[in-house]
């Protein structure tokens, strides 16, 4: 039993992308529903034939959105655990209720609004008072387990894949201007792109010449920071063949990591020296491509998520389309651009251009280069990557093929 | 808090927050001594200490003095203060520090690595802990060149 070729993406919605914060009076519950509404629409369905919310990083409370547009059953709601590592294996888990017969049609979707809460910033809230007034752990909430890491200066996401970064430019001679070919790259296609929130042009000098923020990481090398949703409905490949889109078959997908990974990134660091400088998605690409029957020479567009431009980098490892090390050299002759490198890679702009919906629009734009409709279409494109993470397990990858 | 140093994360904690299996390590920390709990059963040594063996998920441990030496695994050049209180702070280097006297991978330390050259710091330099006294209950462990 396997979920191989079970399920099929039938339809895709999102709001506008907007700027961190720009989205108010919009709520996370109004855009949520906006979209799933939008991916309902398009899959030539209605609310219905909703019955299943196959979600990760708790994007939403289904009781409420099932609530709010009166789905009349719900039958299968869970969330993979953790955060953007679950993107893409939020299709899987899918997948799974669809072929186990738990529900007919599921939602997977992101909604973020970052007006009062910011993603990726500082950790460690406030600071000193110790004895806490109430709080169990004392002044700013440390839990013992935290102690060990809480000085240690490393506080936010991008201090710990700075961490990564520099230990990868140590082992295999991993350069910046291999970090910009990625941001330019992406740049290039975010700008042909009209939902992008980064449409300028940029040049090696703008990326030199970027604020360092955790160096070896510049200002570039970040995600920028947005509001938007995206909802993605999926169902029986059996039911899609009679809806209003062309399905996109889940050919594979698979989710979690090795053990010793663990939160690697949240201030862990404890994983064995192979894993170390890694995107700790080679166990998942690993089961990925033994489920579809395929490898990397067979995918004709990579999505890859992209908070930091270096794990971009490092998923090009992990997923096999250069050898492990090897990644920086591999983009430097250009192969990760498109419309002629060998692997174009986040043909929508990614995280770092388009918009940080947290990995759903790269589920968004697999869905788009499959039914040939995506602004910059990579010609027959036929088998689409899309991952989730690199972030504390669990990481997932899927595959997509156009029917 | 005292005064902010460049170069030198100040630690937002006044108290470890210790629980049985991390206590000893901060008595040790305020006696001036580096210690890692090293699994009685298979000689495993694991930081932060947890309660089972990663290797072969014994419980018990023994409590092992170190030398207090390491080498940096990798490090960064925190340069944006992410809080405004850090402006003062950065740029300061956080490192990953594999222990002289410990297997590595398991039992890391992340630290601050004070009084170093931020532009010429490098994975392979040798660092030796110093314990800054915050407070009663906290000795916090940072890292100098050895």
């Amino acid at each position: 039993m396997s979920i191989k070729d079970q399920a099929a993406v039938v339809g895709v919605g999102a709001t506008p992308y907007y700027k961190r914060g720009q989205s108010w009076p919009e709520t996370e519950l109004g855009m949520a529903c906006t979209a799933i509404l939008l991916a309902l629409e398009d899959a030539g369905l209605t609310v219905q034939d909703l019955d299943g919310f196959a979600i990760y990083s708790y994007a939403c409370d289904p009781a409420q959105v099932a609530a709010t547009l009166g789905v009349p059953e719900v039958r299968f709601a869970a969330s993979l655990t953790s955060g953007g590592g679950g993107s893409a294996g939020s299709l899987g888990l899918a997948a799974a209720a669809i072929h186990a017969g738990m529900a007919d049609v599921c939602v997977s979707l992101m909604t973020l609004q970052q007006r009062n809460r910011r993603l990726g910033g500082s950790a460690v809230a406030g600071g000193g008072g110790g004895g806490g007034g109430g709080n169990p752990y004392g002044g700013g909430g440390i839990p013992p387990t935290q102690a060990f890491t809480a000085g240690s200066g490393i506080i936010s996401p991008g201090h710990s894949f700075s961490m990564l970064t520099r230990r990868h430019m140590h082992q295999y001679g991993t350069t910046r201007e291999h970090l910009a070919e990625v941001v330019i790259s992406q740049r290039n296609n975010a700008i042909r792109r009209p939902t992008s929130l980064q449409r300028e042009p940029l040049t090696l000098d703008d990326y030199f010449n970027a604020r360092m923020i955790s160096d070896p990481l510049c200002l570039l090398d970040y995600t920028m920071e947005s509001d938007g949703a995206v909802a993605v409905i999926t169902t029986s490949a059996e039911r899609a063949r009679d809806l209003r889109q062309p399905p996109v078959t889940i050919m594979a997908s698979a989710h979690g990591g090795m053990g010793r990974w663990g939160p690697a990134i949240a201030t862990y660091f404890q994983m064995p020296d192979e894993y170390f400088a890694s995107s700790g998605h080679r166990p998942v690409a690993k089961r990925l491509y033994e489920m579809a029957g395929i490898g990397p020479e067979d995918v004709d567009v990579a999505l890859l998520y992209d908070h930091f431009s270096p794990m971009v980098l490092m998923q090009l490892e992990d997923y096999g389309f250069c050898g492990i090390g090897e990644s920086g050299p591999f983009v430097a002759e250009g192969n990760i651009r498109w419309p002629n490198g060998k692997i174009p890679v986040n043909t929508h702009g990614g995280n770092l251009s388009e918009a940080y919906i947290i990995g759903m629009t790269h589920v968004r734009e697999a869905v788009e280069q499959l039914r040939g409709t995506a602004v910059n279409q990579v010609e027959g494109a036929e088998i689409a990557l899309v991952s989730g993470g690199p972030a504390s397990l669990p990481v997932s990858g899927t595959l997509l093929r156009r029917s | 808090m005292s005064t902010v140093r460049r170069g030198v994360y100040p630690t937002p904690l006044t108290d470890p927050y210790a629980d049985e299996h991390t206590q000893p390590f901060w008595d040790a920390a305020l006696e001036g001594r580096l210690v890692s709990a090293r699994c009685t059963n298979c000689g495993t040594f694991r930081l932060p200490p947890a309660p089972f063996c990663f290797v072969c998920q014994h419980r018990e441990v023994a409590w092992v003095e170190l030398p207090g030496t390491g080498t940096i695994y990798s490090f960064i050049v925190v340069r944006h203060p992410l809080r405004p209180e850090l402006a003062e702070a950065v740029p300061y280097v956080s490192a990953v520090i594999d222990l002289d006297g410990t297997q590595g991978a398991g039992s890391r330390m992340l630290a601050n690595v004070s009084d170093v050259d931020p532009e010429t710091v490098a994975i392979g330099d040798r660092v030796r802990v110093v314990f800054d006294r915050v407070s009663d209950t906290l000795a916090q462990p940072r890292f100098v060149p050895a």
